[in-house]
């Protein structure tokens, strides 16, 4: 048989860099999609099969999965703002309004930031609620329970150091409430029980290390971005991705009963 | 000390050791170092976020000369600025928090009932017939104690100083501790 005519994706595949990239032919077999996903960094937390009802609106209500996807929102739009906001007493609130009125496409991407913070709360509440009320809180899924949880804590106080910066009345007053609350923690607030078990008081307590003094001022305000943009978003990834893991081991997504 | 068998187990046959070998030790000392250095960084973590020099508002006033007060009077002078009532006993000055111990409000002070009553939700503290000890004790509504008082003393001008940052709990018996009160007669 004569030479087949080589066209011009066929030359781009017998490339150097192509197939520095690539190594081998992809054959589309049964075995080769499965390595896809198990061998790809990017999809191997997927299952390499599931079952039918995971893909059962009624029963999951697709709650977990857009939680992650206003996860990943909160990321790409937190990013963008961060390239015009900046942290101090002087200049945060200027910047909000800066990407609001000044900003092309700022408005937006504060919105979906502040509407998709909203909706992630709503969406882990809703999770936690098919989940309880499918049992699939129960073995051998205790153990993802107790993620899922550390996850809605890192949810709320993804919400409360977020609140902060606007920098605006509400945020101050608001967080000044919430923030009053570390008074009564029990040993390490100085308004709390046992307080004087320590020693501590209103300069050095529970308090004082969340709000980087005796009120809400412009350190916390820095204290609280860190932790929104650095801190928390860190370990609430690290435990989604052993949050999906269990799902994954222990046993899928649980079936309907 | 009975010597280890050569497995490393005790002769009693327990799976525990009786005599620690050089492993343990050097396992012991190991993970000792480890666990110090991350326990020393933990603790200088903390240390780190506790700044030594705050930038606040000074929580330190003067207040001007004691005669400036009317005797045997409440004094709403700095409520608006300071958020304090100055109270002037035949004996001695005490700085009340004008802070509502249930939910925070600004109570006022009505000076023909003579009680503290908090407009938030009816929160009522005795007045200064109670005498030092007493005023600004709760005795109705939600309050579950009574307010705080700040640190008196007097500078070297001869006038009031108040230090809001140091507080004294009438429910902690700190009435008559110094510097809960300025002697003054």
């Amino acid at each position: 048989m004569a030479e087949a005519k080589k066209g011009w994706f066929d030359i781009v595949k017998s490339s150097y860099v192509w197939k520095s990239i690539f190594r081998h032919e992809y054959q589309d077999t049964y075995r080769n999609r499965v390595l896809q996903v198990s061998s790809n960094v990017f999809l191997h937390l997927h299952p390499t099969k599931i079952r039918r009802h995971a893909l059962r609106l009624r029963f999951t209500w697709c709650m977990g999965g857009i939680t992650f996807l206003l996860f990943l929102i909160e990321t790409v739009t937190g990013v963008i703002l961060m390239f015009y906001y900046r942290p101090t007493g002087e200049y945060a609130y200027h910047d909000m309004k800066y990407l609001q009125f000044d900003v092309p496409f700022g408005m937006i991407m504060r919105n979906m930031h502040r509407w998709g913070a909203h909706a992630m709360v709503i969406a882990v509440w809703l999770h936690m609620f098919r989940v309880f009320m499918t049992g699939s809180y129960k073995p051998p899924r205790e153990f993802n329970w107790v993620i899922g949880v550390n996850l809605l804590v890192m949810t709320l106080m993804l919400s409360f150091t977020g609140y902060l910066l606007p920098w605006d009345q509400l945020s101050i007053w608001a967080v000044t409430v919430g923030t009053n609350m570390g008074r009564a923690t029990p040993l390490l607030g100085h308004e709390g029980p046992f307080a004087d078990f320590l020693g501590v008081n209103a300069r050095y307590d529970a308090r004082a290390l969340l709000t980087a003094g005796r009120l809400v001022g412009a350190a916390t305000l820095l204290r609280f971005y860190v932790l929104h943009c650095i801190f928390i978003p860190i370990i609430a990834a690290v435990l989604m991705i052993v949050h999906f893991w269990r799902v994954r081991k222990d046993g899928g997504i649980s079936g309907p009963l | 000390m009975p010597a280890n068998k050569e497995d490393g187990t005790n002769p009693e046959g327990h799976i525990w050791r009786i005599a620690p070998t050089r492993r343990d030790i050097v396992g012991f000392l190991g993970w000792g170092a480890v666990l110090t250095s991350i326990g020393i960084g933990t603790l200088a973590w903390v240390r780190l976020m506790y700044p030594r020099v705050l930038f606040e508002p000074p929580s330190q006033f003067k207040l001007g000369k004691p005669t400036e007060y009317s005797p045997q009077s409440v004094s709403d002078k700095w409520i608006r600025a300071y958020r304090f009532w100055l109270a002037r006993f035949d004996d001695r000055f005490v700085a009340i928090s004008a802070i509502c111990t249930h939910l925070g409000c600004t109570p006022r002070y009505l000076n023909t009932e003579d009680k503290f009553k908090c407009p938030c939700h009816g929160s009522g503290y005795r007045g200064y017939a109670s005498g030092w000890k007493v005023i600004a004790t709760n005795f109705e509504g939600p309050a579950p104690r009574p307010m705080e008082r700040f640190r008196l003393s007097l500078a070297d001008d001869g006038q009031i100083v108040v230090d809001k940052s140091v507080v004294f709990r009438l429910d902690k018996d700190e009435a008559s501790k110094p510097g809960a009160f300025l002697p003054y007669a």
